[in-house]
């Protein structure tokens, strides 16, 4: 049979590749043009292949605000998914309540980085700060601009604070989905809650457990407005994650070519780590189905 | 195993119930021997399913009791009741192999492993699933699960009963046959109480000794299946058992004799004069058609159509305007100008729905 080659469909998805071009793909690759050149102004551009992630890779300065980023993702998840977990399962499943819970939740969703950092730059204060200046008259010598671990833990408790409700939410959409008749048959069965938690609640949550965990990963990863409004950094440079230190690298030191490589670096990273995250976890899927459709 | 009392058992959803429509089940006094196969059958919405739930304490009726026995059970959590209960959609621990999800209940009640494993292989050979034992039961088929379900529902041997709401609905018709005739075989090997609920008459026919036929949350009539087949308390179980279901006839009675369709019937009993809307029912199998040129005594009929079973056809038929149902052998003739005849001692009366007892 004689087919019709007929091309000009191709013509339809030009607005998209525009679109796409200009909004992605065409400032990507300017910052991928910056990372192999050195430049001293009046828009000169010198040729330094690949020398800006040669100094990167033996930077101490980025692979301690690695260190740093990832040893924040890996506490607030750690706090974040147990905590969202145990509110969703308090929540109870239907009534007026439940409204009034879930705006209560979504509150803290709703209010912008900076006022967040604000906020809590306020609160904990130790002179005036409600938090602080009653943590201070208690006798504890809390100051989260003088010391790294306070200023670490009044991180945390604020990304805590602005973030478990976005895990919450999700758990709670996972929980409510659960037919009842799972846990009427757990009920005959005689399962305890943790058994009914084990092997009902838990197995039916894991997808949206799994899109909860990668969106609380990447948001933490690229965390930069709060703590630079809280502590800006400091004390030191304890809590310079990556993203505070990319900018102060780029519009403080106008060093263009090695924030830009380190913005590409940076970008692979979270990629990386979350494509590894989200093929383990569907892998775990097939296997489970594959072992189990044979018969 | 227990005797199963229900005691003025009534159950209104939401509560604080003002009228008799409120009630999702009403009223209800009953007695579940022990041992017995029970089925619990009628449309869907009847309150099967609600007063199953009763049963295994998944709800709590809003008035009377519950005995299992002589214990009262009414509040009694599901956990403690020890019932067994069979969904209507197959419930599995996904993340569990089958053998897993079939030794649950049993690893729950702290059963020893060396009671366990025996008896989750005998239930795996029941349900011929030996071969599947070490499988994850997620990717499993619907009629896999339910099977694992049916089997989770059979693995403790000492429950006080086992309930099972619709648990063939899944399964397709060829193993739906063969897991029935198990259930069965098992019930009668065993001797659990079993209470099945179903809308499929022929399922409950077969599995039960005694059937409870169900509408608008009341039991209508609680007996065996032969009961229920010959003598319908209530027109709805003669229109809901038997394929096709009863015909009826409105008439007039006057002591042993019934008019109907200007035609006099001669009764076995003598009725008197009841009063109400009264109806005469006959079973479609003990219609005959007779040719009108032999015999003349009967409703003249009008054939307008014929059904063929195989070893049998269902002839529909006109009188005056009632439409009734004949189930004749395939080979039986039909004659051209027929008249139907009724097995005398086969009539039921019915006064407002309800049978009516005449006296010899």
């Amino acid at each position: 049979m004689n087919k019709t080659w007929n091309n000009k469909a191709w013509w339809m998805v030009v607005p998209v590749v525009l679109l796409v071009a200009f909004s992605a793909i065409i400032p990507l690759m300017t910052v991928v043009n910056y990372a192999f050149q050195d430049t001293f102004g009046n828009n000169e551009f010198y040729w330094v292949g690949v020398e800006w992630f040669d100094d990167l890779m033996k930077s101490d300065r980025f692979f301690d605000a690695l260190q740093r980023n990832i040893l924040f993702s890996c506490i607030i998840l750690a706090i974040e998914v147990p905590l969202g977990i145990m509110i969703a399962l308090s929540l109870p499943k239907s009534g007026w309540k439940v409204n009034v819970y879930l705006v209560l939740m979504a509150l803290p969703l709703l209010i912008p980085w900076n006022v967040v950092g604000t906020i809590w730059q306020v609160f904990s204060r130790s002179d005036i700060g409600l938090l602080g200046n009653t943590l201070v008259s208690l006798g504890f010598d809390y100051n989260y601009t003088r010391d790294v671990l306070d200023a670490w833990i009044t991180i945390v408790a604020m990304d805590v604070w602005h973030w478990t409700s976005l895990v919450v939410l999700l758990s709670y959409s996972g929980l409510v989905a659960i037919p009842d008749a799972y846990f009427q048959a757990a009920r005959i069965d005689g399962a305890s809650k943790w058994a009914t938690f084990r092997y009902i609640q838990f197995p039916k949550m894991r997808g949206v457990l799994t899109i909860a965990i990668l969106l609380r990963f990447m948001d933490s990863f690229k965390i930069y407005t709060e703590p630079m409004v809280l502590t800006g950094g400091g004390p030191g440079n304890s809590t310079t994650f990556m993203s505070i230190d990319l900018v102060k690298m780029a519009i403080g030191q106008f060093d263009l070519g090695p924030a830009a490589a380190m913005s590409l670096v940076y970008f692979m990273i979270i990629l990386l780590i979350c494509y590894a995250f989200f093929t383990v976890v569907t892998n775990m899927d097939k296997a489970d189905t594959k072992t189990g459709s044979k018969s | 195993m227990a005797k199963i009392v229900l005691e003025n058992l009534a159950h209104a959803y939401g509560g604080n119930p003002q009228q008799e429509s409120d009630y999702a089940l009403k009223r209800i006094n009953y007695v579940w021997n022990d041992g017995e196969a029970c089925a619990l059958l009628g449309p869907s919405g009847c309150g099967k399913t609600t007063l199953l739930n009763i049963i295994s304490g998944l709800l709590e009726p809003s008035e009377g009791r519950v005995y299992f026995d002589d214990t009262d059970v009414t509040h009694v959590p599901t956990k403690d009741k020890n019932i067994a209960q069979v969904f209507q959609f197959p419930v599995v621990y996904d993340t569990m192999t089958v053998a897993e999800n079939l030794a649950f209940p049993l690893v729950n009640r702290g059963f020893d492993q060396a009671k366990i494993i025996p008896r989750v292989e005998e239930i795996l050979d029941l349900l011929s699933l030996r071969h599947m034992a070490n499988v994850k039961a997620k990717g499993l088929t619907a009629d896999q699960k339910q099977k694992i379900s049916l089997g989770r529902g059979l693995v403790r041997q000492d429950v006080n009963a086992v309930l099972f709401d619709e648990p063939l609905t899944v399964i397709d018709p060829l193993m739906k046959w063969e897991l029935r005739t198990q259930l069965r075989a098992l019930q009668q090997k065993v001797g659990q109480t079993m209470i099945y609920v179903t809308h499929d008459q022929i399922e409950a026919l077969t599995f039960a000794d005694r059937i409870a036929v169900m509408l608008d949350g009341a039991i209508l009539q609680f007996g065996t299946p032969r009961e229920l087949f010959e003598r319908p308390s209530h027109t709805f179980v003669g229109y809901f058992i038997g394929s096709p279901g009863m015909n009826f006839f409105p008439c007039e009675i006057k002591d042993d004799r019934a008019t109907l369709v200007g035609q006099n019937i001669e009764l076995k009993e003598s009725y008197g004069e009841p009063i109400g809307k009264l109806e005469l029912g006959i079973r479609p199998e003990f219609v005959s058609l007779h040719d009108r040129a032999i015999r003349s005594e009967g409703l003249p009929v009008v054939v307008e159509s014929v059904e063929h079973l195989g070893r049998n056809k269902i002839v529909r038929l006109l009188s005056g305007d009632s439409k009734f149902s004949a189930l004749l052998s395939e080979h039986a003739d039909i004659p051209k100008h027929a008249v139907a005849q009724f097995d005398a001692d086969r009539i039921c009366i019915y006064q407002d729905s309800h049978i009516l007892d005449g006296e010899v």
